[in-house]
């Protein structure tokens, strides 16, 4: 009897999650009357059920903790160095000579700040074109086409992307397009990366602007459409001017990608720790900073931390964008639903 | 006058249809490019990765001074990267559906915990490989571990698990209440829903498989310092092993041409395994689709 009780109040419980709480009472007068219930078994799959959720709250919960950890770790070993310089003075000064404890960053945040600029201005407009051609204007045919492309894209590993820019865009930039701009230019510059990583990143936001232009309600199309609006029309007045927010937390994803992307950048930007002055320059971003000198950093002092610093500089803005931008993307999904 | 404001009406709506044609066209465009880029990449990859490529190179280790022109092939890295694949994809497996059965069917739809536990995936799937790596190197370094085969498993793992539960979930909460209902009113417990709901989302780990092994075989960065290279097949966790990026990134970083040829000939490679491995695993998503109600 203790046990059927039990069992009843289990059955309770779980079912309450279901969102079915309406018809506990007439369930908790059935709930006897299951026919895998009777028997000694039933205790011990009611306990087998409860330490299965333990472990899967642990692996929740410890899943949760890695951020925190993974933030705590990277600040805890890049404080010695600011021991010796002010945060300030890290981000501002672009001295980098690590040999005598200059450690300036000022090229690096830069550099990324110049590649994700223009991978974003290329890749931006190409994007939005492509996902309201998509959503909006294209037949079922076409969209299974570009589609399968953009996995195509989506699943180029980045050195492979690398390799491309060395043999395409980075021959492109010195033989065709910089001469017209620059006396010379060796090719792996600032552009290249900026040319390559918004290529990258083009998978991420069509997908991501595409699920954003779906979730608009048919009606609205409806209504403009029915108020003699062109198709372009409700898509600019009212697709876009709805999902504004969507577009530019699918945006802020997009960039916080491209900030960390290391290895197809580090293989076309040329690596010079100087500040660019055009886009024909040379650049560093840090992802390529960090990849180039693991290997050196421990012979030298306050190297490590440095670089340490630098990652940790790249996991708090990734973090703060895509907090920010998740919480935009839940807002928008929840108000259309 | 009334023909004035006609005309004008005219030219307006008449413009409308002109800026519809052009932004229709601009779309066509941008869509082109998008297939352009890809046609682009493939042929560059093709006509440099054709030439060097023969039989040697997926058959054999790298021969003494093979970084300056020996002989030998890089069946180290093939065969490495696949073991990080597979041991981190099942790995991957192993710690993923339990939390997204538990973020679904243990927890409310409205539960903070779940909502928390989303977004803290949503920022594990921001994080860039290379502050893994890092955070990873400086973990192994404190522990006094090598770069090994192990570490490369593990830093993959936490690479891939945000994909496998961001892309297992989006299927699992569109899981019918009636289902998990009635299994209920058969007297299951929450755990051997399990059962049931697996079969529903299986659709959705394979899509998730899919696209967590084109990250992990890709990913160059975070193995960098945590797997580490070498010219050997890895015979134990603890012994360092090559990957396929990383090798097509050291054999560019050579002066000598002929290894940079096979530097693109390893890129081929690479890129002809991700495509076979994103066909197989569109079949197999489809045949997995069959269960789903």
């Amino acid at each position: 009897m203790e046990n059927t009780k039990k069992r009843i109040q289990d059955e309770t419980n779980f079912s309450s999650p279901l969102g079915v709480g309406g018809n506990l009472v007439p369930l908790q007068g059935l709930g006897v009357s299951s026919p895998l219930g009777v028997g000694g078994g039933s205790s011990f799959r009611i306990l087998k059920n409860k330490i299965a959720g333990g472990v899967m709250f642990t692996i929740t919960l410890a899943s949760i903790l890695l951020v925190i950890l993974v933030g705590l770790g990277l600040y805890l070993k890049s404080v010695p160095i600011f021991q010796q310089n002010s945060f300030w003075h890290l981000v501002t000064s672009s001295e980098w000579k690590p040999g005598n404890g200059e450690f300036g960053f000022l090229p690096f945040i830069a550099g990324t700040l110049w590649i994700t600029a223009i991978a974003v201005i290329l890749a931006l407009p190409i994007a939005l074109l492509t996902s309201l051609f998509l959503t909006e204007f294209s037949r079922t045919a076409v969209k299974k086409w570009v589609f399968t492309a953009l996995d195509i894209l989506a699943g180029i590993p980045s050195v492979v992307y690398g390799v491309w820019g060395t043999l395409f865009v980075v021959p492109w930039i010195s033989e065709k397009l910089a001469p017209h701009f620059v006396e010379y230019s060796t090719g792996y510059t600032v552009l290249a990366g900026g040319i390559v990583l918004g290529i990258m990143i083009l998978p991420l936001l069509i997908s991501l602007f595409v699920e954003i232009f779906s979730a608009v309600p048919r009606e609205f199309r409806d209504a403009a459409l029915s108020l003699g609006a062109t198709k372009w029309q409700t898509s600019k007045y009212v697709i876009l001017r709805k999902t504004f927010p969507g577009i530019l937390a699918a945006l802020i994803l997009a960039v916080s990608r491209a900030f960390g992307e290391t290895i197809a950048v580090l293989m076309v930007c040329g690596n010079i720790p100087l500040l660019p002055h055009s886009v024909f320059d040379s650049c560093y971003p840090l992802p390529a900073l960090i990849a180039n000198n693991y290997g050196e950093m421990l012979s030298v002092p306050l190297y490590e931390s440095a670089l340490m610093l630098a990652a940790f500089l790249l996991f708090i803005v990734v973090f703060i964008f895509n907090a920010s931008s998740r919480a935009v993307i839940y807002r928008i999904e929840r108000k259309f639903k | 006058m009334p023909c004035l404001y006609n005309n004008r009406k005219n030219i307006i709506m008449k413009f409308k249809f002109i800026e519809e044609k052009v932004a229709k066209v601009l779309m066509i465009v941008s869509s082109i490019a998008v297939f352009a880029f890809v046609l682009n990449i493939i042929y560059t990859i093709f006509r440099r990765g054709i030439p060097a490529l023969n039989w040697d190179m997926i058959s054999k280790i790298p021969a003494g001074g093979y970084y300056n022109g020996g002989g030998g092939g890089i069946l180290n890295a093939i065969v490495g990267s696949l073991y990080i694949v597979l041991g981190s994809t099942i790995l991957g497996l192993l710690i993923s559906i339990p939390v997204v059965f538990y973020l679904n069917v243990y927890l409310k739809k409205d539960s903070k915990l779940a909502y928390v536990a989303r977004l803290a995936f949503d920022i594990l799937f921001g994080i860039p490989s290379i502050v893994y790596g890092a955070f990873a190197f400086t973990i192994m370094i404190f522990l006094g571990m090598h770069t090994s085969l192990g570490g490369g498993i593990l830093v993959i793992t936490l690479l891939i698990i945000p994909i496998f539960i961001r892309s297992m979930d989006e299927v699992a909460q569109h899981l019918p209440k009636d289902l998990l209902d009635a299994t209920y009113a058969l007297g299951a417990t929450k755990l051997e829903t399990i059962k049931v709901v697996l079969r529903q989302i299986a659709p959705g780990i394979a899509t998730a498989t899919l696209l967590s092994v084109g990250r992990a075989i890709g990913d160059a960065a975070g193995v960098m310092f945590t797997a580490g290279f070498t010219d050997s097949i890895p015979t134990s966790l603890s012994q360092p092993a090559a990957t396929l990026p990383l090798s097509v990134f050291f054999q560019l970083s050579s002066p000598n041409a002929d290894v940079q040829d096979r530097a693109y000939s390893a890129a081929l490679i690479l890129i002809f395994i991700v495509l076979v491995i994103s066909i197989l695993g569109r079949l197999i998503t489809n045949y997995f689709s069959k269960h789903k109600i």
